[in-house]
């Protein structure tokens, strides 16, 4: 019996709200620091490498270099923000800090921690998307009100990149362990799946990877809501990022129960 | 030569508990843990440190037995340990305060765990860091607690949700002496509240101060279970004679075998049990080389007594 219940399915519980102010408490103690932390590499990169790189290069896909490659950056800092927060921050809670411990001695089950600390890892991706939406806005663009669909998808990518993230937490040593994530997951992201330049001047092999790639099924939507345009096959880039998010959270949990409730 | 491996859960009710309807807060049955092949609860004697943690964390429904039935405030458990767990209070071995809250915040989230109502907890909250010592302290980071503020705050954010039955794994392990005798104070006073209170320690006299009942556990099973006075007299001598000093081994063998009712050696110290001490106190008086104690026999005496001298590692 033992062995079994650690694979059932997420108990949900309106519960977990309480664990999810709790981290929005600490969050605003330190919001200003944490936002800036969040946005500052992204805003650097739209701002230098659109000005940079726009001078060569004026026009990609139809759109201005700096509104291309910031729109790459929102979902960048999505996916970067929500992994931060799934890894260090949710290890500090959990392992150095043993918060969850404490909370789950509450009525409050692992379950409950785990969902609050997913939609935690998204509420954040929200806010950094939302910072660098109101960047592009204010450079001048994305001056539709489609480009407002550019926060719920900031939501959907944390929660794909959140629950990878929360992935690694349960099976983390200490810290270090994160950087193969980085290593092997985010850079690839980055760099494959059109934040800098589009996916289709990639050869073919390439091009075929990064189709099963969350982040760039986070770009196609992007990049036609800022653009003013209903972007192409939606149903296919959320079921993408969605199946990813859901796969990863059920995995999460079930390393978690594992490693905490023994 | 301390019992460092074994534990014995306290139950500390009173009988105002008994008397109010609900005399029954903790029942275990029967309850076995697996940790793959080896029984923890009554288990192997490596394991047995955890033995007393497993059964807690199988009480709050933490973590699934292999066997037994566990009922805590009338409720199954793990079933429906959630809902038993909003009436229970809980103080763990290892430290687990929130470090990006404050002393007063501490007590606020946790309450909210609990879903206690704003109003209910700021009335409540004063009253618990007063309870704890920590009156004037609400602003503090945890940080710069000491580890006995640092053990008090982490016994009123156990008392948060006002609960029924309070369960503490080895509450005053790792404090001072002047630390350890504020935690018996503010238990002593819950008690005379009425409260129930599980409690697990390695410190016999810990045990014997505040126990009204007393389960020594040893390698995973229950091997006694009575008031701390009524275990010691049934099962030690009432007198102990305890003699150490360099000769303090010879004359045992030699004299005070005979003397005693019953005799043990321990390193340089020899364990004189006995009903009437007069004759070993006698022939001590004129022995070169040992020192003796005279003391009544304790907590400590019955539970090397069952459990034996060895280590437990």
């Amino acid at each position: 019996m033992a062995t079994t219940r650690i694979y059932r399915l997420p108990e949900l519980s309106l519960r977990f709200t309480a664990v999810w102010q709790r981290n929005l408490l600490v969050w605003r103690k330190l919001a200003i620091a944490s936002v800036l932390g969040n946005i500052a590499d992204p805003l650097l990169y739209m701002v230098a490498l659109g000005y940079g790189i726009g001078a060569f290069v004026p026009e990609v896909g139809g759109m201005k270099y700096i509104a291309f490659i910031g729109t790459g950056m929102v979902c960048q800092s999505a996916m970067f923000t929500s992994s931060f927060e799934a890894m260090y921050s949710a290890f500090s809670r959990m392992h150095v800090q043993r918060t969850w411990e404490a909370i789950i001695n509450a009525p409050l089950s692992l379950d409950d921690v785990m969902l609050a600390e997913w939609i935690w890892t998204a509420s954040k991706a929200v806010v950094s998307t939302a910072a660098i939406l109101a960047v592009i806005v204010a450079l001048g663009f994305g001056h539709s009100w489609l480009a407002l669909w550019i926060i719920p998808l900031g939501f959907a990518v944390g929660l794909t990149f959140g629950a990878l993230g929360l992935v690694m937490n349960a099976l983390a040593p200490s810290y270090d362990f994160f950087t193969y994530f980085f290593t092997l997951v985010l850079t690839p992201m980055l760099l494959l799946c059109g934040v800098f330049f589009p996916v289709d001047q990639m050869p073919a092999a390439l091009q075929g990877v990064a189709a099963f790639l969350p982040l760039k099924h986070a770009i196609d939507l992007a990049r036609p809501l800022v653009a003013g345009v209903v972007p192409g096959n939606i149903v296919l880039h959320l079921a993408v990022l969605l199946a990813y998010a859901f796969a990863a959270y059920y995995v999460a949990l079930v390393l978690t129960r594992r490693r905490l409730l023994k | 030569m301390t019992p460092a491996d074994s534990g014995a859960p306290v139950d500390t009710r009173p009988a105002a508990a008994a008397a109010n309807g609900r005399d029954v807060v903790l029942r275990v049955a029967a309850l076995r843990k697996f940790y793959g092949a080896s029984e923890v609860v009554r288990g192997l004697s490596f394991e047995i440190r955890r033995g007393k943690t497993t059964t807690l964390r199988c009480c709050l429904g933490l973590i699934d037995p292999d066997g037994g039935t566990i009922e805590m405030v009338g409720h199954p458990v793990p079933e429906a340990a959630r809902v038993a767990r909003i009436r229970v209070g809980v103080v763990p071995q290892v430290d687990n305060l929130d470090p990006d809250f404050t002393v007063a915040e501490n007590l606020r989230i946790y309450g909210r765990y609990f879903g206690v109502d704003r109003a209910t907890l700021a009335a409540r909250i004063p009253k618990l860091l007063e309870f704890a010592g920590l009156g004037g302290k609400e602003k503090m980071g945890i940080r710069t607690l000491s580890g006995g503020m640092k053990r008090r705050l982490t016994l009123a954010r156990a008392l948060v949700n006002d609960p029924e039955l309070l369960i503490l794994d080895e509450p005053t392990t790792g404090l001072d002496p002047q630390a350890r005798h504020l935690i018996w104070d503010g238990l002593r006073q819950l008690l005379s509240q009425g409260k129930t209170i599980l409690l697990t320690t390695h410190f016999m006299d810990e045990a014997e101060r505040l126990a009204t009942r007393l389960a020594v556990i040893d390698r995973g099973t229950m091997i006694a279970c009575d008031t701390p006075r009524a275990l010691i007299e049934a099962e030690v001598e009432p007198e102990v004679i305890e003699v150490f000093g360099d000769a303090a081994r010879a004359w045992a063998n030699a004299q005070g075998r005979a003397l005693a009712a019953r005799l043990e050696i321990a390193g340089e110290t020899a364990f004189c049990y006995a009903t009437d001490p007069q004759p070993l106190l006698a022939a001590l008086a004129h022995v070169p080389g040992v020192r003796y104690l005279h003391r009544p026999a304790n907590l400590e005496d019955l539970f090397i007594k069952l459990t034996g001298r060895e280590l437990r590692d």
